[in-house]
């Protein structure tokens, strides 16, 4: 089920090696959808996270905000989530009073892998399951923590054998392992590492979670100067006639030009060997959406719009 | 040691400095500790440092690092082995033209085994030790524990470091949520070992007397969680108290030797955003909390020809004028600039179509323009790390992927200054 639409899911996980621009992408996959009608919410996981950066609006906070027409923002807690959960799933009582019972979570959840993972994931699901909104985009964990997020309802049924917690496992497995509800979207960069990592954790999701991956997107993409006719004529600029005489025309040394384009299409090469490697790991059947690589001042609103227009185009919007 | 240029921008308490270049750094150190935000090339970095000191400086040099690209682990002779550390066989230096002065040696982290190396060496008894190694939380905690990287991957070093075999070890750290999580790890350690909350947790489970007081605590703690999995999670701490003494002492060892003179950071960046504002701000938790910060290197950099504003401006004539360089003038609107060099001439001394002439030299000419745009942004980005410590190095954006000793070595070349 891999060429489900994309955008048609409702609850979607964005992951990728750090440094890769899986922020970048979430929230442009957020803005995305928020353009399409489709009352969104995006979740940055990760407290310390810059997603408010990419929006260019204030710190997101545990409590969602409006910060575009139809896009909610919300950063996890898990503390807050775990209160909320504790006063809407069990009713308990006294629950402003837990402190004590939430520094003793916390101090568990500190120790005992899939307890932390569960009540951010159980949040995520939880928004999707009451249908608070159409669409659920998270700037999940980097890939090396992804997966225990991901499979954390499987964790806790291993490690937790009653209670409370362990009931509500049941719901989440049926929300995540439903490919037209839920995906992940696995962000890389055509280089060494990141491909390396990228295919490691698509096995790793295969083997561990119930999470179908519903997209490959390459980040950075650098542009082809040349076509084969077009790179022997560049190689003929290097003869020193021609050099001479653009010297002349520009009105000093077109070595720095000429040496420009030599770096662009060299890192240009060493890249795309690594992309071939990513697409020939990937399934046919799971899309891979190109990003170029964005030649801006900074990042802010209008380099989330162009990466969003990217992906648009890249979806065949 | 030069006073450096602090400035305004530089600490009032400031971090410990003590070299002008990396090349002394790694000459007066003992341990050398490259951090740095994911993506950085922190592993390379490292690797490239040591590979240098070996070469130059001589002695017993050790890389230990986490989490080696494949290509890279093979280049150090670290493929399929685990937690030993292994001398890279000279004869890769051969390979790579160079004769080292002195051995380098190479070993890769594997946090599993490394807990398991600490309960071996901390439990009290034989019985002890295969209970904890056998527990199921043990084994996800060993695995997973969001801490236990940055703990272990400390721990070893100090493991390594008091062994005294080597005479300088570079380590990479692991990647982290937050790089300097690592530098608290001991600590938290510690504390979380003495935790009062620890105690509360194990006692019922020890003695079934539960204060009237805390029994709606326990009531709806079994509630949520289930009693049997806090009765695993009360074993696995309760055997673990058994090594309580010993891991503490351990902890505020490994803290010592992290403060220590011995020991420096070298925090390792690019100019994107995000790594550089993670970069400042390791710099200046470094700064506050008394380490010492030896160099920062500056990785993937842009060649400083893409800031010459008046290429700049030949770029923009380039494109501007490229219908009349390549001999297709009368096509109109283009400024008139290029006319003196008598556009045919060109088309014709590189024997091209003109239309495939006048597309190629628009390219070059954007490109270069696009190229300066991020260029610039990144010297304003550099230029905003105000506190950076005065040994700098700026390595260039490398063609090729670095995947040999060869290439550590040219690497190491930039970082040496």
């Amino acid at each position: 089920m891999g060429t489900a639409d994309l955008l048609d899911r409702r609850l979607i996980f964005v992951t990728g090696k750090g440094g890769v621009g899986k922020t970048t992408v979430a929230a442009a996959l957020a803005l995305l959808a928020a353009r399409r009608g489709r009352r969104t919410l995006v979740c940055e996981v990760d407290a310390k996270g810059n997603m408010a950066d990419f929006f260019e609006t204030a710190p997101t906070a545990f409590v969602e905000r409006e910060i575009q027409p139809q896009l909610w923002a919300m950063s996890m807690d898990t503390e807050a989530s775990l209160r909320q959960y504790l006063a809407l799933q069990l009713k308990l009582p006294l629950v402003a009073r837990v402190g004590p019972l939430a520094r003793m979570f916390d101090f568990v959840a500190t120790a005992a892998p899939g307890v932390k993972e569960i009540v951010t994931v159980g949040k995520l699901c939880w928004e999707v399951k009451e249908a608070h909104y159409d669409c659920v985009v998270v700037d999940a964990a980097a890939s090396g923590h992804v997966v225990s997020q991901l499979a954390s309802p499987q964790a806790i049924n291993a490690l937790v054998q009653v209670g409370l917690v362990r009931q509500q496992t049941g719901w989440m497995l049926d929300i995540l392992g439903d490919p037209a509800t839920t995906g992940l979207v696995i962000v890389s960069t055509p280089e060494e590492m990141p491909v390396s990592e990228s295919i490691e954790l698509r096995d790793r999701v295969a083997t561990e979670t119930t999470v179908d991956l519903a997209a490959v997107v390459v980040n950075r993409v650098l542009p082809e100067l040349f076509g084969r006719s077009e790179e022997e004529v560049f190689d003929r600029l290097e003869q020193p006639e021609a050099v001479a005489a653009l010297d002349a025309a520009l009105g000093g040394p077109v070595r720095p030009l000429l040496d420009a384009a030599h770096l662009m299409v060299t890192m240009r090469r060493t890249r795309t060997g690594h992309l071939e490697r990513l697409r020939a790991a990937i399934d046919d059947s799971v899309p891979m959406l190109y990003v170029p690589y964005l030649f801006s001042r900074t990042h802010g609103l209008r380099s989330t719009g162009q990466v969003a227009d990217a992906l648009s185009a890249e979806l065949g919007y | 040691m030069p006073p450096g240029p602090a400035g305004p921008g530089g600490h009032p308490q400031g971090a410990r400095r003590e070299a002008s270049s990396i090349e002394s750094l790694l000459a007066s150190k003992e341990i050398v500790i490259a951090c740095g935000s994911g993506g950085v090339g922190k592993t390379t970095t490292a690797a490239a440092a040591a590979v240098m000191a070996a070469v130059r400086h001589g002695g017993k040099v050790l890389v230990v690092t986490v989490d080696p690209a494949k290509r890279l682990a093979g280049a150090l002779g670290l493929s399929g082995f685990g937690n030993e550390e292994r001398r890279v066989p000279p004869a890769a230096f051969d390979a790579a033209g160079v004769t080292p002065r002195g051995e380098l040696w190479a070993a890769m982290l594997d946090t599993k085994k490394s807990w398991d190396d600490l309960v071996r060496r901390h439990a009290p008894d034989h019985q002890t030790e295969a209970r904890i190694l056998e527990n199921p939380l043990y084994q996800n905690i060993a695995g997973k524990f969001v801490q236990s990287h940055d703990y272990i991957a400390m721990e070893r070093l100090y493991e390594l470091h008091t062994s005294g075999a080597y005479d300088l070890i570079v380590v990479d750290t692991p990647p982290t949520r937050n790089a300097v999580d690592f530098l608290e790890a001991p600590q938290r350690m510690a504390e979380f070992f003495s935790s009062r909350l620890l105690r509360l947790l194990i006692v019922p489970y020890r003695s079934r007397l539960v204060n009237m007081a805390s029994r709606p605590f326990y009531q709806i703690a079994d509630r949520i969680l289930g009693s049997q999995f806090l009765a695993d999670v009360a074993e696995f701490f309760i055997l673990f108290q058994t090594m309580y003494d010993g891991f503490v002492q351990r902890a505020g060892a490994v803290e010592r030797l992290l403060h220590a003179s011995r020991t420096t950071f070298v925090v390792v960046s690019t100019l994107e955003a995000a790594p550089a504002r993670e970069a400042e701000y390791f710099i200046k938790v470094l700064g506050d909390k008394g380490f010492s910060l030896g160099a920062l290197v500056l990785n993937k950099t842009l060649p400083p020809y893409l800031l010459d504003e008046a290429a700049g401006r030949r770029a923009q004539r380039l494109c501007s004028s490229a219908a009349d360089l390549a001999g297709r003038a009368g096509g109109g609107g283009e400024a008139g600039g290029g006319g003196e060099a008598g556009g045919g001439d060109l088309a014709a001394s590189v024997g091209s179509d003109p239309a495939v002439l006048e597309r190629v030299l628009a390219e070059v000419g954007e490109n270069f323009r696009n190229f300066m745009v991020v260029a610039q942004r990144e010297a304003a980005q550099r230029s905003q790390l105000a506190s950076a410590p005065e040994v700098v190095a700026t390595v260039p954006e490398f063609e090729q992927d670095i995947f040999d000793l060869r290439g550590l070595v040219r690497l190491g070349e930039r970082i040496w200054n």
